[in-house]
Protein backbone atom coordinates (compact mmCIF):
# COMPACT_ATOMS: atom_id res chain seq x y z
CA UNK A 1 0.00 0.00 0.00
CA UNK A 2 1.22 3.25 -0.99
CA UNK A 3 0.65 5.37 2.06
CA UNK A 4 -0.37 9.51 1.18
CA UNK A 5 0.21 10.88 -2.80
CA UNK A 6 1.24 14.54 -2.37
CA UNK A 7 -0.03 16.48 -5.76
CA UNK A 8 3.44 18.90 -6.09
CA UNK A 9 2.72 22.42 -7.21
CA UNK A 10 5.12 25.10 -8.90
CA UNK A 11 5.73 28.69 -8.43
CA UNK A 12 8.30 30.32 -10.84
CA UNK A 13 9.77 27.47 -11.25
CA UNK A 14 10.13 25.94 -7.54
CA UNK A 15 8.42 23.72 -5.57
CA UNK A 16 5.33 26.03 -4.14
CA UNK A 17 5.38 26.40 -0.16
CA UNK A 18 1.97 24.59 -0.08
CA UNK A 19 3.30 21.40 -1.58
CA UNK A 20 6.12 21.07 1.94
CA UNK A 21 3.29 21.76 3.97
CA UNK A 22 1.39 18.90 2.27
CA UNK A 23 4.48 16.61 2.77
CA UNK A 24 4.81 17.46 6.33
CA UNK A 25 1.39 16.80 6.82
CA UNK A 26 1.56 13.25 4.48
CA UNK A 27 4.71 12.58 7.05
CA UNK A 28 1.89 12.34 9.94
CA UNK A 29 -0.55 10.65 8.07
CA UNK A 30 1.92 7.47 6.94
CA UNK A 31 2.38 7.36 10.71
CA UNK A 32 -0.65 5.93 10.98
CA UNK A 33 -2.05 4.50 7.76
CA UNK A 34 1.35 3.27 6.57
CA UNK A 35 3.23 3.22 3.41
CA UNK A 36 5.30 5.95 2.23
CA UNK A 37 4.92 9.87 1.59
CA UNK A 38 4.84 10.11 -2.14
CA UNK A 39 5.32 12.96 -4.09
CA UNK A 40 4.16 13.39 -7.66
CA UNK A 41 5.71 15.62 -10.20
CA UNK A 42 4.32 16.40 -13.47
CA UNK A 43 6.97 18.65 -15.52
CA UNK A 44 8.55 18.92 -19.07
CA UNK A 45 11.83 18.88 -17.02
CA UNK A 46 11.29 17.37 -13.42
CA UNK A 47 14.95 16.96 -12.16
CA UNK A 48 15.18 20.45 -10.50
CA UNK A 49 12.03 19.68 -8.77
CA UNK A 50 12.62 16.61 -7.58
CA UNK A 51 15.93 17.79 -6.26
CA UNK A 52 14.05 20.31 -3.55
CA UNK A 53 11.83 16.52 -2.71
CA UNK A 54 13.98 15.25 0.02
CA UNK A 55 11.21 15.09 2.46
CA UNK A 56 9.28 12.28 -0.15
CA UNK A 57 10.21 8.69 0.61
CA UNK A 58 9.24 8.00 -2.99
CA UNK A 59 9.45 10.76 -5.78
CA UNK A 60 7.40 9.80 -8.75
CA UNK A 61 8.13 11.82 -11.78
CA UNK A 62 6.93 12.14 -15.40
CA UNK A 63 8.29 13.69 -18.20
CA UNK A 64 6.27 15.18 -20.96
CA UNK A 65 6.73 18.58 -23.30
CA UNK A 66 2.95 18.32 -22.75
CA UNK A 67 3.79 19.42 -19.20
CA UNK A 68 5.73 22.32 -19.87
CA UNK A 69 3.30 24.78 -18.47
CA UNK A 70 0.14 24.03 -15.92
CA UNK A 71 -3.03 23.22 -17.41
CA UNK A 72 -5.78 21.47 -15.38
CA UNK A 73 -6.32 18.74 -18.28
CA UNK A 74 -2.97 17.39 -18.54
CA UNK A 75 -2.33 17.77 -14.84
CA UNK A 76 -5.58 15.91 -14.13
CA UNK A 77 -4.35 13.15 -16.78
CA UNK A 78 -1.14 12.96 -14.74
CA UNK A 79 -2.34 12.56 -11.50
CA UNK A 80 -5.42 10.05 -12.45
CA UNK A 81 -2.66 8.22 -13.91
CA UNK A 82 -0.54 8.32 -10.41
CA UNK A 83 -3.53 7.71 -8.40
CA UNK A 84 -4.78 4.17 -10.43
CA UNK A 85 -0.94 3.09 -10.62
CA UNK A 86 0.24 3.68 -6.49
CA UNK A 87 -3.21 3.21 -4.63
CA UNK A 88 -2.72 5.75 -2.01
CA UNK A 89 -4.70 5.52 0.97
CA UNK A 90 -4.72 9.54 0.82
CA UNK A 91 -4.10 12.31 -1.97
CA UNK A 92 -3.41 15.29 -0.72
CA UNK A 93 -4.05 18.81 -3.45
CA UNK A 94 -3.36 22.44 -1.88
CA UNK A 95 -6.61 24.16 -2.10
CA UNK A 96 -4.88 26.44 -4.75
CA UNK A 97 -6.28 27.60 -8.15
CA UNK A 98 -5.29 23.84 -9.16
CA UNK A 99 -6.15 22.08 -6.23
CA UNK A 100 -9.53 23.79 -7.12
CA UNK A 101 -9.37 22.18 -10.72
CA UNK A 102 -7.93 18.58 -9.85
CA UNK A 103 -9.58 17.28 -6.46
CA UNK A 104 -12.55 16.62 -7.39
CA UNK A 105 -12.00 15.64 -10.81
CA UNK A 106 -9.49 13.39 -10.41
CA UNK A 107 -11.35 11.80 -7.40
CA UNK A 108 -14.42 11.36 -9.83
CA UNK A 109 -12.25 9.63 -11.88
CA UNK A 110 -10.72 7.15 -9.62
CA UNK A 111 -13.83 6.57 -7.67
CA UNK A 112 -12.92 8.27 -4.22
CA UNK A 113 -14.32 10.94 -2.23
CA UNK A 114 -13.10 14.03 -1.61
CA UNK A 115 -13.29 16.70 0.82
CA UNK A 116 -12.08 19.83 0.50
CA UNK A 117 -11.12 23.41 2.40
CA UNK A 118 -9.37 21.12 4.87
CA UNK A 119 -7.64 22.90 7.47
CA UNK A 120 -7.17 20.09 9.70
CA UNK A 121 -6.22 16.07 9.22
CA UNK A 122 -5.95 13.46 10.77
CA UNK A 123 -5.96 9.66 11.14
CA UNK A 124 -8.43 8.11 14.06
CA UNK A 125 -9.57 4.26 14.04
CA UNK A 126 -8.46 3.84 10.60
CA UNK A 127 -11.08 6.82 9.02
CA UNK A 128 -9.69 9.98 8.12
CA UNK A 129 -10.94 12.94 9.84
CA UNK A 130 -11.14 16.29 8.28
CA UNK A 131 -11.63 19.74 9.57
CA UNK A 132 -12.55 22.41 6.82
CA UNK A 133 -13.74 25.74 6.86
CA UNK A 134 -17.56 26.59 5.35
CA UNK A 135 -19.28 29.19 4.85
CA UNK A 136 -16.37 31.81 4.50
CA UNK A 137 -15.33 30.77 7.72
CA UNK A 138 -17.86 31.28 10.18
CA UNK A 139 -18.34 27.83 10.50
CA UNK A 140 -16.00 24.59 10.59
CA UNK A 141 -17.67 21.30 9.54
CA UNK A 142 -16.18 17.79 10.65
CA UNK A 143 -15.86 14.96 8.10
CA UNK A 144 -15.35 11.30 8.74
CA UNK A 145 -13.86 9.63 5.78
CA UNK A 146 -12.89 5.97 4.64
CA UNK A 147 -9.63 5.74 2.61
CA UNK A 148 -8.97 6.15 0.09
CA UNK A 149 -10.34 9.58 -0.32
CA UNK A 150 -8.65 12.49 -1.52
CA UNK A 151 -8.26 15.93 0.52
CA UNK A 152 -7.80 19.25 -0.86
CA UNK A 153 -6.04 21.63 1.60
CA UNK A 154 -5.45 25.20 2.52
CA UNK A 155 -2.61 26.55 2.51
CA UNK A 156 -0.81 27.66 5.76
CA UNK A 157 -2.50 25.11 7.71
CA UNK A 158 0.29 23.15 8.48
CA UNK A 159 3.92 23.75 8.90
CA UNK A 160 6.30 23.75 5.93
CA UNK A 161 9.71 22.75 7.68
CA UNK A 162 8.24 19.12 8.16
CA UNK A 163 8.04 18.83 4.88
CA UNK A 164 11.48 19.79 4.00
CA UNK A 165 13.58 16.64 4.66
CA UNK A 166 13.28 12.88 6.35
CA UNK A 167 11.99 11.06 3.30
CA UNK A 168 14.15 7.75 1.61
CA UNK A 169 14.49 9.78 -1.54
CA UNK A 170 13.48 6.72 -4.32
CA UNK A 171 13.00 7.39 -7.49
CA UNK A 172 9.75 6.37 -9.65
CA UNK A 173 9.66 7.61 -13.54
CA UNK A 174 6.15 6.80 -14.72
CA UNK A 175 5.08 7.04 -17.98
CA UNK A 176 3.34 9.89 -19.11
CA UNK A 177 -0.41 9.12 -19.88
CA UNK A 178 -1.93 8.39 -23.40
CA UNK A 179 -4.25 11.51 -22.90
CA UNK A 180 -1.38 13.88 -23.18
CA UNK A 181 -1.58 13.24 -27.06
CA UNK A 182 -4.66 14.49 -27.04
CA UNK A 183 -5.32 17.64 -24.93
CA UNK A 184 -8.48 19.79 -25.94
CA UNK A 185 -6.52 22.52 -23.48
CA UNK A 186 -3.49 24.33 -24.70
CA UNK A 187 -1.68 27.41 -23.06
CA UNK A 188 -1.84 30.49 -24.99
CA UNK A 189 0.70 33.12 -22.42
CA UNK A 190 0.98 34.29 -18.65
CA UNK A 191 1.46 37.07 -17.56
CA UNK A 192 2.09 38.58 -13.99
CA UNK A 193 -0.29 41.00 -13.42
CA UNK A 194 -0.18 44.91 -13.44
CA UNK A 195 2.57 47.44 -14.79
CA UNK A 196 4.64 46.97 -11.15
CA UNK A 197 3.35 50.89 -11.13
CA UNK A 198 1.86 49.69 -7.56
CA UNK A 199 3.25 47.12 -5.48
CA UNK A 200 1.51 46.52 -2.28
CA UNK A 201 3.96 43.62 -1.22
CA UNK A 202 6.46 45.83 -0.06
CA UNK A 203 4.38 48.48 2.21
CA UNK A 204 4.55 48.39 5.92
CA UNK A 205 1.51 49.70 6.37
CA UNK A 206 -1.47 48.73 4.38
CA UNK A 207 -5.28 49.62 5.12
CA UNK A 208 -7.00 47.34 3.42
CA UNK A 209 -11.01 47.69 2.42
CA UNK A 210 -13.85 45.69 1.62
CA UNK A 211 -17.09 45.27 1.21
CA UNK A 212 -18.22 46.85 3.40
CA UNK A 213 -16.65 49.73 2.34
CA UNK A 214 -20.39 49.70 0.42
CA UNK A 215 -19.53 51.55 -3.34
CA UNK A 216 -16.45 53.19 -5.57
CA UNK A 217 -17.65 56.65 -3.72
CA UNK A 218 -16.98 55.82 -0.41
CA UNK A 219 -13.34 54.90 -1.24
CA UNK A 220 -11.98 57.97 -0.45
CA UNK A 221 -12.97 57.64 2.97
CA UNK A 222 -10.37 55.17 3.38
CA UNK A 223 -8.04 56.61 0.99
CA UNK A 224 -7.85 59.48 3.64
CA UNK A 225 -7.15 57.72 6.24
CA UNK A 226 -4.67 55.27 4.58
CA UNK A 227 -2.52 58.53 3.51
CA UNK A 228 -2.82 59.76 6.91
CA UNK A 229 -1.61 56.66 8.40
CA UNK A 230 1.33 56.71 5.76
CA UNK A 231 -0.26 53.47 4.49
CA UNK A 232 -1.01 51.73 0.88
CA UNK A 233 -4.13 50.70 -0.07
CA UNK A 234 -5.28 47.26 -0.19
CA UNK A 235 -8.72 45.44 -1.17
CA UNK A 236 -10.43 42.26 -0.72
CA UNK A 237 -11.86 40.59 -4.07
CA UNK A 238 -15.31 41.79 -4.23
CA UNK A 239 -13.89 45.41 -4.39
CA UNK A 240 -11.53 44.64 -7.32
CA UNK A 241 -14.04 42.59 -9.09
CA UNK A 242 -16.78 45.73 -8.61
CA UNK A 243 -14.25 47.72 -10.49
CA UNK A 244 -13.82 50.19 -7.41
CA UNK A 245 -9.80 49.61 -6.93
CA UNK A 246 -7.39 47.49 -9.23
CA UNK A 247 -6.81 44.36 -9.31
CA UNK A 248 -2.60 45.29 -8.39
CA UNK A 249 -4.45 46.01 -4.82
CA UNK A 250 -6.09 42.91 -4.29
CA UNK A 251 -5.01 40.97 -1.04
CA UNK A 252 -5.82 36.87 -0.82
CA UNK A 253 -5.31 33.68 -2.36
CA UNK A 254 -6.03 35.17 -6.31
CA UNK A 255 -4.26 38.40 -5.48
CA UNK A 256 -1.08 39.54 -3.46
CA UNK A 257 0.37 37.26 -0.45
CA UNK A 258 1.41 40.56 2.00
CA UNK A 259 3.42 40.48 5.46
CA UNK A 260 3.46 44.19 6.45
CA UNK A 261 3.88 45.79 10.40
CA UNK A 262 0.37 47.01 10.07
CA UNK A 263 -2.82 45.50 8.25
CA UNK A 264 -5.70 47.40 8.89
CA UNK A 265 -8.79 45.35 7.50
CA UNK A 266 -11.73 47.65 6.95
CA UNK A 267 -15.20 45.69 6.25
CA UNK A 268 -13.78 42.70 5.35
CA UNK A 269 -15.30 40.08 6.52
CA UNK A 270 -11.83 37.59 6.73
CA UNK A 271 -12.71 34.56 4.33
CA UNK A 272 -10.35 32.35 4.06
CA UNK A 273 -9.39 33.01 0.87
CA UNK A 274 -8.49 36.65 2.07
CA UNK A 275 -7.20 35.11 5.17
CA UNK A 276 -4.26 33.04 3.01
CA UNK A 277 -3.00 36.27 1.90
CA UNK A 278 -2.47 38.31 4.92
CA UNK A 279 -2.34 36.34 8.07
CA UNK A 280 0.92 37.38 8.07
CA UNK A 281 1.00 40.67 9.00
CA UNK A 282 2.75 41.86 11.98
CA UNK A 283 -0.64 43.56 13.67
CA UNK A 284 -3.59 43.07 12.21
CA UNK A 285 -6.79 45.50 13.34
CA UNK A 286 -10.03 44.91 12.02
CA UNK A 287 -13.04 47.10 11.66
CA UNK A 288 -16.39 45.57 11.15
CA UNK A 289 -19.94 45.85 12.37
CA UNK A 290 -20.49 41.63 12.90
CA UNK A 291 -18.81 40.77 15.60
CA UNK A 292 -18.90 36.94 14.36
CA UNK A 293 -16.72 38.02 11.41
CA UNK A 294 -13.96 35.37 10.61
CA UNK A 295 -11.32 38.48 10.78
CA UNK A 296 -11.93 39.20 14.76
CA UNK A 297 -10.09 35.36 14.88
CA UNK A 298 -6.85 36.52 13.46
CA UNK A 299 -6.86 40.02 14.43
CA UNK A 300 -5.01 41.54 17.71
CA UNK A 301 -7.45 44.04 18.13
CA UNK A 302 -10.77 44.80 16.75
CA UNK A 303 -13.98 46.94 17.07
CA UNK A 304 -17.84 46.43 15.33
CA UNK A 305 -17.77 50.15 15.12
CA UNK A 306 -19.07 51.79 11.76
CA UNK A 307 -16.29 52.23 9.39
CA UNK A 308 -17.88 55.42 7.97
CA UNK A 309 -17.55 56.83 11.94
CA UNK A 310 -14.33 55.74 12.78
CA UNK A 311 -12.50 56.14 9.52
CA UNK A 312 -13.42 60.26 9.88
CA UNK A 313 -11.94 59.79 13.42
CA UNK A 314 -9.25 58.03 12.77
CA UNK A 315 -8.25 60.62 9.62
CA UNK A 316 -9.40 63.63 12.00
CA UNK A 317 -6.97 62.66 14.91
CA UNK A 318 -3.71 61.78 12.38
CA UNK A 319 -4.28 65.01 10.82
CA UNK A 320 -4.13 67.08 14.67
CA UNK A 321 -1.37 65.07 15.76
CA UNK A 322 0.16 66.53 12.70
CA UNK B 1 -23.34 28.77 -29.11
CA UNK B 2 -25.23 27.26 -26.83
CA UNK B 3 -24.33 28.17 -22.74
CA UNK B 4 -25.71 26.32 -19.83
CA UNK B 5 -25.13 28.30 -16.58
CA UNK B 6 -26.14 26.30 -13.59
CA UNK B 7 -27.65 28.44 -10.60
CA UNK B 8 -27.39 27.84 -6.52
CA UNK B 9 -28.76 29.57 -3.65
CA UNK B 10 -26.32 29.97 -0.67
CA UNK B 11 -26.78 31.53 2.56
CA UNK B 12 -26.05 35.04 2.68
CA UNK B 13 -22.77 35.25 5.08
CA UNK B 14 -24.00 38.67 6.05
CA UNK B 15 -26.64 36.85 8.35
CA UNK B 16 -25.91 34.56 10.99
CA UNK B 17 -25.65 31.16 9.74
CA UNK B 18 -26.75 28.72 12.53
CA UNK B 19 -25.94 25.31 13.68
CA UNK B 20 -29.32 23.46 13.68
CA UNK B 21 -30.26 20.59 16.55
CA UNK B 22 -28.45 17.69 15.08
CA UNK B 23 -25.09 19.41 15.10
CA UNK B 24 -23.83 18.58 11.34
CA UNK B 25 -25.82 20.75 9.56
CA UNK B 26 -27.30 24.17 9.30
CA UNK B 27 -30.46 25.83 10.45
CA UNK B 28 -31.70 25.84 6.65
CA UNK B 29 -35.08 28.00 7.80
CA UNK B 30 -33.32 30.95 9.75
CA UNK B 31 -30.51 31.99 6.81
CA UNK B 32 -31.58 34.09 4.00
CA UNK B 33 -30.87 32.55 0.87
CA UNK B 34 -28.92 34.38 -2.36
CA UNK B 35 -27.84 34.03 -5.48
CA UNK B 36 -24.13 32.59 -5.03
CA UNK B 37 -22.07 35.41 -5.75
CA UNK B 38 -19.68 33.67 -8.38
CA UNK B 39 -22.72 32.18 -9.95
CA UNK B 40 -23.65 35.53 -10.40
CA UNK B 41 -20.66 36.57 -12.28
CA UNK B 42 -21.11 33.19 -14.37
CA UNK B 43 -24.30 34.22 -15.47
CA UNK B 44 -22.98 37.70 -16.46
CA UNK B 45 -20.29 35.74 -18.24
CA UNK B 46 -22.95 33.90 -20.24
CA UNK B 47 -25.06 36.87 -21.36
CA UNK B 48 -21.64 38.60 -22.32
CA UNK B 49 -20.72 36.03 -24.65
CA UNK B 50 -24.05 36.13 -26.36
CA UNK B 51 -24.42 39.91 -26.38
CA UNK B 52 -20.85 39.69 -28.17
CA UNK B 53 -20.92 36.17 -30.81
CA UNK B 54 -24.43 35.49 -30.47
CA UNK B 55 -26.18 32.36 -29.20
CA UNK B 56 -28.56 31.34 -26.37
CA UNK B 57 -28.21 30.96 -22.69
CA UNK B 58 -29.99 28.13 -20.62
CA UNK B 59 -30.09 28.97 -16.77
CA UNK B 60 -30.58 25.67 -14.63
CA UNK B 61 -31.20 25.16 -10.95
CA UNK B 62 -32.03 21.91 -9.14
CA UNK B 63 -35.26 22.15 -8.00
CA UNK B 64 -36.43 23.48 -4.23
CA UNK B 65 -37.49 26.27 -1.86
CA UNK B 66 -37.16 29.55 -4.05
CA UNK B 67 -36.04 28.36 -7.72
CA UNK B 68 -38.15 30.04 -9.63
CA UNK B 69 -37.64 32.97 -8.09
CA UNK B 70 -34.42 32.55 -8.87
CA UNK B 71 -34.73 31.34 -12.47
CA UNK B 72 -37.16 34.34 -13.35
CA UNK B 73 -34.44 36.28 -12.49
CA UNK B 74 -31.69 35.19 -14.60
CA UNK B 75 -34.35 35.21 -17.19
CA UNK B 76 -34.44 39.08 -16.19
CA UNK B 77 -30.81 39.03 -16.42
CA UNK B 78 -30.42 38.00 -20.20
CA UNK B 79 -30.82 33.99 -20.12
CA UNK B 80 -33.06 32.75 -22.65
CA UNK B 81 -34.65 29.70 -21.24
CA UNK B 82 -34.72 28.79 -17.50
CA UNK B 83 -35.30 24.92 -16.46
CA UNK B 84 -35.45 23.31 -12.86
CA UNK B 85 -34.03 19.70 -12.32
CA UNK B 86 -36.05 17.87 -10.27
CA UNK B 87 -34.84 15.83 -7.26
CA UNK B 88 -36.22 13.40 -4.90
CA UNK B 89 -33.87 13.61 -2.34
CA UNK B 90 -32.00 16.92 -1.01
CA UNK B 91 -29.07 17.69 -2.65
CA UNK B 92 -26.16 19.76 -1.58
CA UNK B 93 -23.35 19.15 -2.88
CA UNK B 94 -21.21 18.59 -5.80
CA UNK B 95 -20.88 14.96 -6.60
CA UNK B 96 -24.74 14.39 -5.79
CA UNK B 97 -25.75 17.59 -7.84
CA UNK B 98 -23.59 16.31 -10.53
CA UNK B 99 -25.00 13.19 -10.59
CA UNK B 100 -28.56 14.90 -11.42
CA UNK B 101 -26.92 17.38 -13.39
CA UNK B 102 -25.28 15.04 -16.06
CA UNK B 103 -27.57 13.10 -17.75
CA UNK B 104 -29.41 16.41 -18.02
CA UNK B 105 -26.49 18.09 -19.70
CA UNK B 106 -25.65 14.86 -21.91
CA UNK B 107 -28.89 14.99 -23.76
CA UNK B 108 -29.15 19.24 -23.86
CA UNK B 109 -25.52 18.70 -25.58
CA UNK B 110 -24.64 22.83 -24.73
CA UNK B 111 -21.41 23.82 -26.78
CA UNK B 112 -20.15 25.61 -22.54
CA UNK B 113 -21.21 25.18 -19.57
CA UNK B 114 -20.85 27.68 -16.96
CA UNK B 115 -20.74 27.16 -12.90
CA UNK B 116 -19.43 29.64 -9.89
CA UNK B 117 -16.00 28.61 -9.28
CA UNK B 118 -17.23 27.41 -5.69
CA UNK B 119 -20.00 27.68 -3.86
CA UNK B 120 -18.84 28.35 0.48
CA UNK B 121 -21.37 25.94 1.66
CA UNK B 122 -20.33 22.69 -0.41
CA UNK B 123 -17.41 20.53 1.22
CA UNK B 124 -17.34 17.87 -1.56
CA UNK B 125 -15.69 19.10 -4.22
CA UNK B 126 -16.75 21.31 -6.81
CA UNK B 127 -19.21 20.73 -9.29
CA UNK B 128 -17.46 21.80 -12.64
CA UNK B 129 -14.68 19.35 -12.25
CA UNK B 130 -16.88 16.78 -11.43
CA UNK B 131 -19.44 17.09 -14.13
CA UNK B 132 -16.80 17.74 -16.85
CA UNK B 133 -14.81 14.55 -15.46
CA UNK B 134 -18.47 12.77 -16.15
CA UNK B 135 -19.14 13.95 -19.21
CA UNK B 136 -15.48 13.61 -20.49
CA UNK B 137 -15.12 17.64 -21.59
CA UNK B 138 -12.18 19.82 -20.54
CA UNK B 139 -12.34 22.06 -17.51
CA UNK B 140 -10.88 25.27 -16.47
CA UNK B 141 -11.87 26.59 -13.37
CA UNK B 142 -10.46 30.00 -10.92
CA UNK B 143 -11.78 31.79 -14.68
CA UNK B 144 -12.05 35.38 -14.93
CA UNK B 145 -12.86 36.66 -18.37
CA UNK B 146 -14.29 34.51 -21.35
CA UNK B 147 -13.81 34.77 -24.78
CA UNK B 148 -14.93 33.15 -27.78
CA UNK B 149 -12.48 32.47 -30.56
CA UNK B 150 -14.34 29.10 -33.48
CA UNK B 151 -14.68 25.83 -31.85
CA UNK B 152 -12.21 26.98 -28.43
CA UNK B 153 -12.65 29.68 -25.95
CA UNK B 154 -10.28 31.20 -24.88
CA UNK B 155 -9.88 31.85 -21.00
CA UNK B 156 -8.17 33.66 -18.00
CA UNK B 157 -7.12 31.86 -15.13
CA UNK B 158 -5.54 32.84 -12.19
CA UNK B 159 -3.27 31.76 -9.93
CA UNK B 160 -1.90 32.94 -6.58
CA UNK B 161 0.59 36.83 -6.66
CA UNK B 162 -1.68 38.36 -9.19
CA UNK B 163 0.01 35.31 -11.67
CA UNK B 164 -2.44 34.57 -14.83
CA UNK B 165 -2.41 32.37 -17.91
CA UNK B 166 -4.56 32.31 -21.33
CA UNK B 167 -5.65 28.93 -21.50
CA UNK B 168 -7.48 27.77 -24.96
CA UNK B 169 -10.33 24.86 -24.61
CA UNK B 170 -11.88 23.39 -27.05
CA UNK B 171 -15.76 23.20 -26.98
CA UNK B 172 -17.44 21.54 -25.43
CA UNK B 173 -16.54 22.31 -22.25
CA UNK B 174 -17.10 23.17 -18.61
CA UNK B 175 -15.70 26.63 -16.57
CA UNK B 176 -15.73 27.42 -12.70
CA UNK B 177 -16.16 31.36 -12.79
CA UNK B 178 -14.65 33.54 -10.72
CA UNK B 179 -15.49 36.61 -12.21
CA UNK B 180 -17.01 38.03 -15.13
CA UNK B 181 -15.14 40.35 -17.50
CA UNK B 182 -17.15 43.11 -16.26
CA UNK B 183 -19.45 43.36 -12.51
CA UNK B 184 -22.65 41.75 -12.97
CA UNK B 185 -25.36 44.58 -14.31
CA UNK B 186 -28.54 45.29 -12.55
CA UNK B 187 -32.13 44.50 -13.44
CA UNK B 188 -34.76 47.08 -12.63
CA UNK B 189 -37.41 44.95 -10.70
CA UNK B 190 -40.11 46.18 -13.37
CA UNK B 191 -38.60 43.87 -15.85
CA UNK B 192 -38.16 41.25 -13.24
CA UNK B 193 -42.02 41.86 -12.95
CA UNK B 194 -42.88 41.44 -16.54
CA UNK B 195 -40.38 38.26 -16.87
CA UNK B 196 -42.68 37.00 -14.22
CA UNK B 197 -45.92 38.01 -15.58
CA UNK B 198 -44.85 36.19 -19.34
CA UNK B 199 -42.24 33.76 -18.77
CA UNK B 200 -42.04 29.95 -18.10
CA UNK B 201 -39.36 27.60 -16.80
CA UNK B 202 -38.86 24.45 -17.78
CA UNK B 203 -38.57 21.06 -16.42
CA UNK B 204 -35.72 18.18 -16.55
CA UNK B 205 -37.16 15.14 -16.65
CA UNK B 206 -36.41 13.61 -12.78
CA UNK B 207 -32.64 12.51 -12.08
CA UNK B 208 -31.75 8.99 -11.05
CA UNK B 209 -30.66 7.72 -7.60
CA UNK B 210 -28.32 9.73 -5.77
CA UNK B 211 -24.52 7.93 -5.49
CA UNK B 212 -23.46 8.04 -1.42
CA UNK B 213 -20.78 10.68 -0.80
CA UNK B 214 -18.41 8.33 0.83
CA UNK B 215 -17.77 10.90 3.82
CA UNK B 216 -20.13 12.03 6.41
CA UNK B 217 -19.88 15.28 8.59
CA UNK B 218 -20.30 14.37 11.71
CA UNK B 219 -20.08 18.10 13.60
CA UNK B 220 -20.68 21.59 12.31
CA UNK B 221 -19.80 24.32 14.48
CA UNK B 222 -17.80 27.67 14.91
CA UNK B 223 -14.39 27.80 15.18
CA UNK B 224 -12.61 27.55 18.40
CA UNK B 225 -11.81 30.96 19.47
CA UNK B 226 -8.32 31.45 19.27
CA UNK B 227 -7.10 34.47 21.55
CA UNK B 228 -9.19 36.42 19.27
CA UNK B 229 -9.39 40.33 19.03
CA UNK B 230 -8.91 42.69 21.83
CA UNK B 231 -12.27 44.61 21.00
CA UNK B 232 -11.88 48.34 21.59
CA UNK B 233 -15.82 49.76 22.24
CA UNK B 234 -16.81 53.29 22.87
CA UNK B 235 -17.77 56.19 21.01
CA UNK B 236 -15.95 56.52 17.58
CA UNK B 237 -13.46 59.04 18.80
CA UNK B 238 -12.59 57.26 21.46
CA UNK B 239 -11.66 54.69 19.87
CA UNK B 240 -9.79 55.84 17.56
CA UNK B 241 -7.77 56.92 20.04
CA UNK B 242 -7.19 53.89 21.36
CA UNK B 243 -6.33 52.58 17.98
CA UNK B 244 -4.00 55.38 17.55
CA UNK B 245 -2.37 54.74 20.87
CA UNK B 246 -1.64 50.94 20.09
CA UNK B 247 0.21 52.25 16.95
CA UNK B 248 2.05 54.75 18.45
CA UNK B 249 3.49 52.69 21.51
CA UNK B 250 4.27 49.55 18.56
CA UNK B 251 6.03 52.71 16.65
CA UNK B 252 4.00 52.35 13.90
CA UNK B 253 3.05 55.95 13.47
CA UNK B 254 4.99 58.63 11.64
CA UNK B 255 7.29 58.09 8.38
C1 LIG C 1 -10.72 30.69 -5.78
C2 LIG C 1 -11.04 31.89 -4.98
C3 LIG C 1 -10.10 32.87 -4.82
C4 LIG C 1 -10.38 34.00 -4.05
N1 LIG C 1 -9.41 34.92 -3.90
C5 LIG C 1 -9.63 35.97 -3.08
C6 LIG C 1 -8.61 36.95 -2.85
O1 LIG C 1 -7.51 36.89 -3.41
N2 LIG C 1 -8.88 37.97 -2.00
C7 LIG C 1 -10.10 38.11 -1.36
O2 LIG C 1 -10.27 39.05 -0.60
N3 LIG C 1 -11.08 37.22 -1.60
C8 LIG C 1 -10.88 36.16 -2.44
N4 LIG C 1 -11.90 35.28 -2.67
C9 LIG C 1 -13.27 35.63 -2.21
C10 LIG C 1 -13.55 35.29 -0.76
O3 LIG C 1 -14.10 33.99 -0.71
C11 LIG C 1 -14.61 36.25 -0.18
O4 LIG C 1 -15.75 36.24 -0.99
C12 LIG C 1 -14.11 37.69 -0.05
O5 LIG C 1 -12.85 37.72 0.58
C13 LIG C 1 -15.10 38.53 0.71
O6 LIG C 1 -14.69 39.88 0.68
P1 LIG C 1 -15.16 40.90 1.78
O7 LIG C 1 -14.70 40.45 3.11
O8 LIG C 1 -14.73 42.26 1.33
O9 LIG C 1 -16.73 40.88 1.64
P2 LIG C 1 -17.83 40.29 2.62
O10 LIG C 1 -17.53 38.89 2.96
O11 LIG C 1 -19.12 40.60 1.99
O12 LIG C 1 -17.65 41.12 3.97
C14 LIG C 1 -17.98 42.46 4.12
C15 LIG C 1 -17.85 42.77 5.58
O13 LIG C 1 -18.05 44.16 5.81
C16 LIG C 1 -18.70 44.34 7.05
N5 LIG C 1 -19.35 45.65 7.02
C17 LIG C 1 -20.41 46.02 6.28
N6 LIG C 1 -20.69 47.32 6.49
C18 LIG C 1 -19.79 47.79 7.38
C19 LIG C 1 -19.57 49.06 7.99
N7 LIG C 1 -20.34 50.12 7.69
N8 LIG C 1 -18.55 49.18 8.88
C20 LIG C 1 -17.75 48.12 9.17
N9 LIG C 1 -17.92 46.90 8.62
C21 LIG C 1 -18.92 46.73 7.73
C22 LIG C 1 -19.67 43.18 7.12
O14 LIG C 1 -19.99 42.88 8.46
C23 LIG C 1 -18.88 42.05 6.45
O15 LIG C 1 -18.21 41.23 7.39
C24 LIG C 1 -11.65 34.16 -3.45
C25 LIG C 1 -12.60 33.17 -3.63
C26 LIG C 1 -12.32 32.04 -4.37
C27 LIG C 1 -13.35 31.03 -4.53
N1 LIG D 1 -27.20 22.43 -5.72
C1 LIG D 1 -26.75 23.11 -6.78
N2 LIG D 1 -27.61 23.57 -7.69
C2 LIG D 1 -27.16 24.25 -8.75
N3 LIG D 1 -25.88 24.55 -8.98
C3 LIG D 1 -24.98 24.11 -8.12
C4 LIG D 1 -25.34 23.36 -6.98
N4 LIG D 1 -24.22 23.09 -6.31
C5 LIG D 1 -23.21 23.64 -7.00
N5 LIG D 1 -23.65 24.28 -8.09
C6 LIG D 1 -22.86 25.02 -9.08
O1 LIG D 1 -21.50 24.67 -8.92
C7 LIG D 1 -20.74 25.79 -8.52
C8 LIG D 1 -19.65 25.38 -7.59
O2 LIG D 1 -20.21 24.92 -6.41
P1 LIG D 1 -19.50 23.80 -5.56
O3 LIG D 1 -18.80 22.97 -6.54
O4 LIG D 1 -20.60 23.10 -4.89
O5 LIG D 1 -18.57 24.51 -4.63
C9 LIG D 1 -21.76 26.75 -7.93
O6 LIG D 1 -21.24 28.05 -7.99
C10 LIG D 1 -22.92 26.50 -8.86
O7 LIG D 1 -22.71 27.13 -10.12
Amino acid sequence: MAGVLVYIETDKDRVAPISFELLGLARQLTEQLGGSVEALVAAADPEPLVAELAGADVVVSVQSPALAAYTPEAHQAVLVEAIRSREPQAVLVGYTSAGLDLAAGSATATDRPVVGYCVGLAVDQGELVADSQLYGGKLVATTRTRPPAVFSVVSGSFPEAAGRSGGRGERVVMDPPDALNHLRTRLVGTSSGGDGAIDITKAERIVSVGRGIGGPDNIEVAEEFAAALGAELGASRPVVDSGWLPKERQVGKSGMTVKPKLYVAVGISGAPEHLEGMQGAGLIIAINTDPNAPIFQVAGYGTTCDLFDLLPALSEQLKAAG
Amino acid sequence: MHIAVILKQVPDLVEEVEVDASGAGIDRDSVKWKLNEFDDHALEQAVLIKESTGGEVTALALDGDGVDQLLYAALARGADRALKVPTSDERTDAPRIAAALAPVLREMAPDLVLTGVQAADDLHGQLGPILATSLDWPHVSVVSGVEVSGAAVQVQQEYSGGRMATLEVQLPAVLGVQAATRPPRYVPISRLRQIMASAQIGEAAAAGEAAALGSTVTRLAPPAQGAGAQMWEGKPEEIAQQLLDVLRERGLLGA
